[in-house]
């Protein structure tokens, strides 16, 4: 499902270049769930997001079943995350000004493929019936993060890829969360991928991978 | 498509949750587009007046004969010319007085005008309007506007008939109804010639015996060219008023642009490219701009239209245009007003779209480090500045042309708001170090904190003060110089214009048997053209009177003298800059070799003019017309002489006239000419004020978490409200004693170079700090009133709301 191959990414310093990844080799099967852990700056986020397709790599292959991420251009990489991957993150990122309703809705009518019944599916499950109506700004952070997990599955990615998303939450919400977003990975069968900081949820996972100075421990 | 529309009806949802920054973004662009079409529209209205004016008579097409030395002449030379073959057609051309109201007569001959002419053929004149028109008791043509002008009253004209196509004010009939209302029997000013017709073989000064020749038509060339320094005043201040409105929408887009950051990072991360985000918001933008830009057309017209008459009375004061005072604009106006906007904005928004395209989807969607960014951002703006300045010094001290003259003008004001904020940065820290205790440290460091969010509005405001002072300044100092001027120039008690020859020899006979009149000076005129400009020779007799009070500039020692000796001439100041004279230099009217004694201003006149002595003129161009007389007259026997003279020949006010209403009639010219500029000067101080406003009121929301830690600290509601108006004060007060310099160099720069090279006269430059005193009192009380709504709401703000900001950051 997901090949990752002697990635590489450094980023300039005013003290030099700076290697956050030296050379990564990673392969997460289909429907598999893996967690990320490292030291702060170990390079854990900087691989989410080269996989995102959201910043490019120096060098290396990234193949998503058949489509190496890092050949595609900045168009190419926004319909990736756009009908393909699914991002998760600790701040939430809820359009402000939109209704939860519409916020649940969003990614998926932007790739073109909102399921009605789908959506129903996900509110129901998410528990967020009574707060459709609701602005983000009106919602707890627990609230916020299930509104963001539910516009994620919304559109049926084949990759999830959540970057410590309980990480702004409590630890009885944070694990709530964790539960919601594992059942749907398994309703959906999608590839999940998660950086966190905490064992305990990292055990949660089907395998845990730890990166030490931008190389898989 | 589907992913464009819900794209941006994300982005247009954030002016829900921020309906202020949507009424900034929306009322700057009305405001500009309103301020700009407006004057665009005073402009266009004025040009289609000049058009349809040089319509009428064919324009540069048909070509006129005319006297050499100008005048009127016998129009025996038309019946001489036709009999000779010459395709021509005599015209008559003058102004009388109605009511107050000044009017162009046109008389023409309809059977033998040029097709060309375009008065039987086009101009909405066809045949059928000629009915009744060649003879008594004739008909006169003129457009409805000017009937309804005239009323019931119109003394000896013909009856009038409405018409399409002709210029206000203006009355065309039959040639001989012109010379009976002109009192100008068997005289006519020039013949149009055919220009389609073959020239016969007898050429033009044998056949008519007379100094005749042929002339381009350039009376509309004049017009265009006189009237081009007005109008090119007009669209400066509109410029100046649409980039004031500019600075409104530019603030509220930055500003949306840095609160929308963390929804753009999450459109980006969703999978929406650069390319599309920026695409979307520049349609975003389009449409806000499509819908404030029909607004905004639709103010422009109002203002326009309310300012039309003045724009009118100035054309005609300065001159002698005819321009109606209503409006009827064509389509493209509206269309232009509307694009204008959509550009406006596209414009304002420019950087931060760049800013959207380049924005990789990992940028922080927090703001920067305000005061890092804020320094960066001041060095480059200071040094944009300096250059800015710099080179309107250049022009100022080069400047050779109108444009140039603008152009000085404007890097002045762009240079100096430009300069505004690091030299406000500057006095703050100034400031900061000063300070002693907490709270007025924490005063200076805020103020410069809050600087990068007022800036724009500060220097919207220092624009508009700085405009009012150099403007306001010129305006008061030509004033002085007018009415000192016209004390000087308008000798005579009184002044009278005879209806006929006959019955002026009447009239000298009668003054010369009264011993109150201590002297009677008759006048002489004619126009003639002298480097293809239009000059007016008046005949004067040369007096005490004149020697003792004419206003020179510059004047020979014994000018008088060789004046009175018919071989010197004075020319205005004017004349003398478009043609490059000083004293003692030669110039010629027709054959009459003359020298420079004396250079004097003649402020208001838009045709150059040269004074010689009237019995020399008399014998030198016999053609010349008789002029006003000026009777001096003790100034208690003033009033007996009016009463005497309108009983004894009848006489009205238009005809007689005494010293003080002239100068009162002449200071109401003056004053209306200066009446849109003092308009466009308030709305221009409106639009700051506004901006300053809108400032304000966007910032305060996101003050709140410096607000509120003082709060906690133990400071009152009340206190911090009172600390907020001291502070926006503080700016005003600063950026209002900033803009006084800035004022003086504008004023400078008016005087000495852009009115001498718009007008043809240089004023002396006056100070009048009263007025600075006005308008820092103006600029002090906009900024509180601007400032009056957000510090209310803060003086009255709950206390949860300050209590929220501390949850938030948790």
């Amino acid at each position: 499902m997901l090949a990752i191959r002697d990635l590489t990414k450094s980023y300039d310093t005013l003290q030099g270049p700076l290697n956050v990844l030296r050379g990564v080799d990673l392969d997460v099967e289909a429907g598999a769930s893996l967690s990320l852990m490292g030291e702060s700056g170990s390079g854990k986020s900087t691989l989410l997001h080269l996989v995102a397709g959201l910043d490019a790599a120096d060098a290396g292959t990234i193949m998503l079943g058949n489509m190496d991420i890092t050949a595609l251009d900045d168009a190419g990489r926004a319909k990736l995350r756009r009908s393909r991957i699914g991002l998760v993150f600790q701040q939430f990122n809820l359009i402000p000004s939109l209704s939860v309703a519409a916020n649940m809705a969003f990614q998926a009518q932007l790739a073109g493929r909102l399921d009605t019944a789908w959506q129903d599916e996900l509110v129901d499950r998410l528990g967020l019936g009574d707060l459709l109506t609701r602005y983000p700004e009106q919602l707890s952070g627990g609230q916020q993060q299930r509104v963001a997990i539910g516009r994620t599955f919304a559109v049926r990615p084949d990759l999830i890829l959540a970057d410590e998303p309980t990480g702004n939450l409590d630890e009885e919400s944070g694990d709530a969360v964790m539960h919601l977003a594992l059942e749907l990975v398994a309703r959906t069968g999608c590839t999940f991928m998660m950086v966190t900081h905490s064992a305990r949820l990292a055990a949660m996972l089907d395998r845990q991978v730890t990166l030490v100075q931008g190389r898989l421990a | 498509m589907n992913r464009i529309l819900h794209t941006l009806l994300a982005l247009m949802s954030h002016w829900r949750r921020k309906p202020l920054q949507l009424v900034a973004l929306l009322g700057g662009l009305m405001i500009a587009t309103a301020l700009w079409s407006g004057v665009q529209a005073l402009n266009a209205q004025a040009k289609t007046n000049y058009d349809n004016a040089a319509r009428l008579l064919g324009g540069d097409a048909v070509p006129s004969i005319a006297l050499e030395s100008g005048g009127r002449f016998d129009e025996r030379a038309f019946a001489q010319l036709r009999r000779a073959g010459w395709k021509v057609s005599p015209i008559l051309e003058g102004r009388i007085h109605i009511n107050e109201t000044s009017l162009r007569i046109l008389g023409i001959e309809p059977l033998t005008l040029p097709p060309a002419a375009g008065i039987s053929a086009g101009g909405g004149l066809g045949p059928a309007v000629f009915e009744g028109f060649m003879r008594p008791p004739w008909r006169a043509l003129a457009s409805a506007e000017t009937i309804e002008l005239l009323g019931e009253d119109t003394g000896t004209l013909p009856p009038l008939t409405a018409s399409e196509g002709i210029a206000p004010r203006m009355l065309i009939m039959d040639i001989g109804a012109a010379q009976a209302v002109l009192d100008a029997s068997g005289q006519i000013s020039r013949l149009l010639l055919d220009p389609a017709a073959a020239q016969p073989g007898t050429p033009l000064a044998q056949a008519a015996a007379l100094p005749l020749t042929i002339t381009e038509n350039e009376a509309q060339g004049d017009l265009n060219r006189l009237t081009q320094s007005f109008h090119l005043n007009l669209t400066a201040f509109g410029m100046l008023a649409f980039l004031v409105g500019l600075f409104i929408v530019y603030s509220a887009i930055a500003l949306a642009f840095e609160q929308r950051l963390p929804m753009m990072r999450t459109l980006r991360a969703l999978g929406i490219s650069a390319r599309m985000l920026t695409a979307v918001m520049l349609a975003e933008l389009v449409t806000l701009a499509l819908l404030a830009g029909v607004v905004g057309v639709v103010g422009g017209y109002l203002i326009a239209s309310a300012l039309m008459p003045n724009v009118a009375a100035s054309l005609d004061g300065l001159y002698g245009a005819d321009v109606a005072g209503t409006l009827s604009l064509e389509p493209e106006w509206w269309l232009m007003g509307i694009a204008i906007s959509v550009i406006g904005a596209v414009g304002a928004a420019g950087y931060s779209l760049l800013k959207a395209y380049r924005m990789p989807p990992l940028a922080s969607a927090r703001r920067y480090a305000w005061r890092e960014a804020q320094k960066v951002w001041l060095s480059l703006q200071g040094g944009i500045a300096v250059v800015l300045l710099a080179l309107a010094a250049i022009l100022m001290l080069t400047a050779d042309g109108l444009i140039a003259g603008f152009a000085s003008l404007a890097a002045l004001l762009v240079g100096s708001a430009l300069m505004l904020p690091p030299a406000l940065a500057v006095i703050l820290s100034a400031g900061q170090g000063m300070a002693r205790r907490p709270l007025s440290q924490w005063f200076w460091a805020d103020s410069q904190q809050q600087l990068s969010g007022l800036s724009i509005a500060l220097m919207a405001l220092l624009l508009a003060l700085g405009a009012n002072i150099g403007v306001g300044t010129m305006v008061e100092g030509f004033r002085d110089t007018f009415n000192d001027w016209l004390d000087q120039r308008l000798v005579s008690e009184v002044y009278f214009d005879a209806r006929t020859d006959d019955e002026a020899a009447q009239i000298e006979a009668w003054l010369a048997n009264r011993d109150d009149v201590n002297a009677v000076l008759p006048t002489l005129k004619t126009e003639v053209r002298m480097g293809g400009l239009p000059v007016i020779v008046t005949g004067f007799r040369v007096h005490e009177s004149y020697r003792n009070s004419w206003p020179m500039i510059d004047i020979a020692p014994d000018a008088f003298d060789r004046v009175a000796a018919g071989d010197a001439a004075f020319v205005s100041e004017q004349l003398a800059n478009r043609l490059d004279l000083s004293l003692d230099d030669p110039i010629e009217i027709g054959s009459w070799p003359l020298i420079v004694a004396g250079i004097y201003p003649d402020y208001g006149n838009p045709k150059g003019h040269i004074s010689v002595e009237i019995g020399a003129m008399r014998a030198k161009l016999p053609d010349a017309e008789r002029g006003d007389y000026g009777l001096r007259v003790a100034p208690k026997d003033t009033g007996a002489l009016i009463l005497a003279m309108r009983d004894t020949f009848g006489m009205d006010d238009s005809a007689l006239i005494d010293q003080s209403a002239l100068k009162s009639y002449s200071k109401g010219v003056f004053e209306s000419t200066f009446a849109v500029t003092a308009a466009l000067n308030v709305l221009t101080m409106a639009v700051a004020g506004f901006a300053l406003f809108m400032s304000l009121l966007t910032l305060a929301e996101m003050r709140l978490p410096q607000l509120a830690p003082l709060w906690a600290a133990g400071v009152t509601r009340r206190g911090l409200a009172g600390m907020e108006l001291l502070k926006t004060l503080g700016m005003a007060l600063l950026t209002a004693i900033l803009a006084i310099p800035l004022g003086l160099a504008v004023a400078w720069c008016l005087v000495a170079v852009v009115n001498v090279q718009a007008f043809g006269w240089r004023l002396p430059f006056h100070l009048f700090p009263m007025q600075w005193v006005q308008l820092i009192g103006l600029a002090l009380l906009t900024a509180a009133l601007a400032a009056a709504w957000p510090i209310w709401s803060l003086r009255r703000m709950p206390p949860v709301r300050l209590v929220r900001v501390f949850t938030d950051e948790r």
